[in-house]
């Protein structure tokens, strides 16, 4: 599973750090970004919850079954 | 028609819902109920709907728009000013909570810890001294916060009996304009500590006679209102609902969290037993408490929820206590249970407003009922159950004061 954490929207409240802390840390400025290693692929028995539990819904969790975003250069 | 049922209900236990609330709870997850002066609105019970209109931009949280409704007499005549953060939507929202996100970070307030131990430490030396019995609101509970937030904001602590008054008045006035009367006051108190901070910021006074501490408001004078991107009253009303939501909050939640404990010798057993179920603990007290009991919102559009049509200009309350009980999410709500991973629960709001000094507040928490109960194991209530006053369901639920012995007192 691939995290993405939309940071224009996160508001700090460290939910994610809480409850998935091998998965989540607040940068110098208090906003949530990914541990080293945690950008490709993780399988935290917690993820599920700790996208559950931010309050701004700032947190996406991709499957590759559903992935979405554009490839091959598709526009 | 009968008349809706009332919102809000003083609680009959300090740690349980209104008895008024599970009744509407079983009816369905959003009810109507009336407010103080006869107008309705709608009640969220439900945990699913909750987070759905929590993070719903239709429902607004401004103090000023015409139809917010206030669920109390006494907060009619604070919608003429305005009320940062919590009181603002987005974008202004978002634009103030930016500028204080680093301030409250997880990684801040674990660099806080220490010194928030030494200051429990320091006043549960206070506690000892004195002897049983002592009245643990003004002896530890309101302190504890109290000096925390003056040491992380910048204001000095001898000011406490003036702005704990205050924000008393504020939240428990008997009438507007008594509450109203504490909020000026208290935005005088803070415009001239801005207005001091300011001098020493630029230079016409030095760090001397009229310096005050240094904290996060000397962080917004020097790099905000020099720069202009915040004005003076900008920088007071962020001042004040930091400094009365910082320590209003946690005090209430130490109190009633030490009163519930005692009230629960099992629970309080085991966290004897193993003192790092205190950070569960403090997740579940939050759960089970829900101090902050009705949280007020306005519609700007129609919101279908649950079947309802919730209209514009239409006010919507959630009863905190009783979503946090909701069994979909939480089996056996009304037992307290120290082990329970109490997550997801809405004692911090949820959405863009969800408390900002969240983390601050578990540390606090932890750090505060962990000592009292490793220093004093034998605490008890040093009067009947029945004694211990209680605050009026339409403000910050908690209690008024928590006389306590052990030993032999």
């Amino acid at each position: 599973m691939r995290v993405t954490i939309d940071t224009d929207v996160c508001i700090g409240a460290g939910q994610c750090v809480l409850t998935a802390p091998k998965v989540f840390t607040q940068d110098d400025d208090g906003f949530s970004e990914l541990l080293p290693g945690c950008e490709e692929e993780v399988g935290d028995p917690m993820l599920r919850e700790a996208a559950r539990a931010c309050p701004v819904r700032a947190i996406t969790l991709h499957t590759e079954t559903f992935e979405t975003e554009p490839r091959h250069g598709e526009a | 028609m009968a008349q809706a049922a009332p919102f809000p209900q003083d609680r009959t236990c300090p740690y349980h819902p209104p008895a008024g609330y599970r009744p509407l709870s079983t009816q369905g997850p959003v009810n109507r109920v009336t407010l103080y002066d006869n107008s309705e609105a709608w009640l969220v019970t439900g945990h699913a709907e909750a987070q759905a209109l929590l993070t719903d931009s239709r429902l607004s949280a401004d103090r000023q728009h015409p139809a917010f409704p206030m669920i109390a007499a006494r907060f009619e005549l604070s919608r003429r000013e305005p009320l940062a953060l919590l009181g603002v939507d987005d974008p202004l929202h978002n634009k103030q909570r930016r500028m204080l996100i680093p301030t409250f970070g997880v990684k801040q307030v674990a660099a806080m810890r220490p010194r928030i131990q030494h200051i429990v430490d320091g006043l549960l030396d206070a506690v000892v001294a004195q002897g049983p019995p002592v009245e643990l609101v003004a002896a530890f509970a309101l302190p504890v916060p109290s000096i925390v937030i003056c040491e992380l904001l910048g204001v000095p602590y001898a000011d406490h009996d003036f702005f704990e008054d205050a924000a008393r008045r504020i939240l428990r006035g008997a009438t507007a304009e008594e509450s109203e009367a504490g909020r000026r006051e208290l935005m005088d108190y803070l415009g001239d500590l801005v207005d001091r901070k300011a001098k020493t910021a630029d230079g016409r006074t030095g760090r001397g006679a009229d310096a005050t501490p240094e904290g996060v408001i000397d962080e917004l004078v020097r790099e905000r209102l020099s720069a202009g991107s915040l004005d003076r009253d900008d920088v007071v009303r962020l001042a004040l609902i930091l400094l009365v939501a910082g320590h209003e909050t946690t005090a209430n939640m130490i109190s009633l969290g030490t009163f519930t404990l005692l009230e629960h010798p099992d629970q309080l057993a085991a966290l004897h037993a193993d003192p790092d179920l205190i950070r569960d603990a403090v997740e579940e007290l939050l759960r089970f408490l829900s101090i902050a009991d009705g949280l007020v919102r306005v519609a700007t559009e129609d919101i279908e929820v649950a079947g309802q049509t919730i209209r514009a200009d239409e006010g919507v309350v959630l009863a905190a206590s009783t979503i946090n009980r909701d069994t979909a999410v939480y089996p056996d709500p009304d037992d307290l249970d120290v082990r329970r991973s109490a997550r997801h629960h809405l004692a911090f709001g949820f959405g863009i407003h969800q408390c900002l000094g969240q983390n601050l507040a578990r540390a606090e928490l932890e750090i505060a009922l962990r000592s009292l109960l490793a220093r004093l194991p034998d605490l008890r209530l040093a009067v009947p159950v029945d004694e211990i006053r209680m605050k009026p369901g339409d403000t910050i639920q908690g209690l008024v004061d928590l006389p306590v012995t052990w030993g032999r007192g």
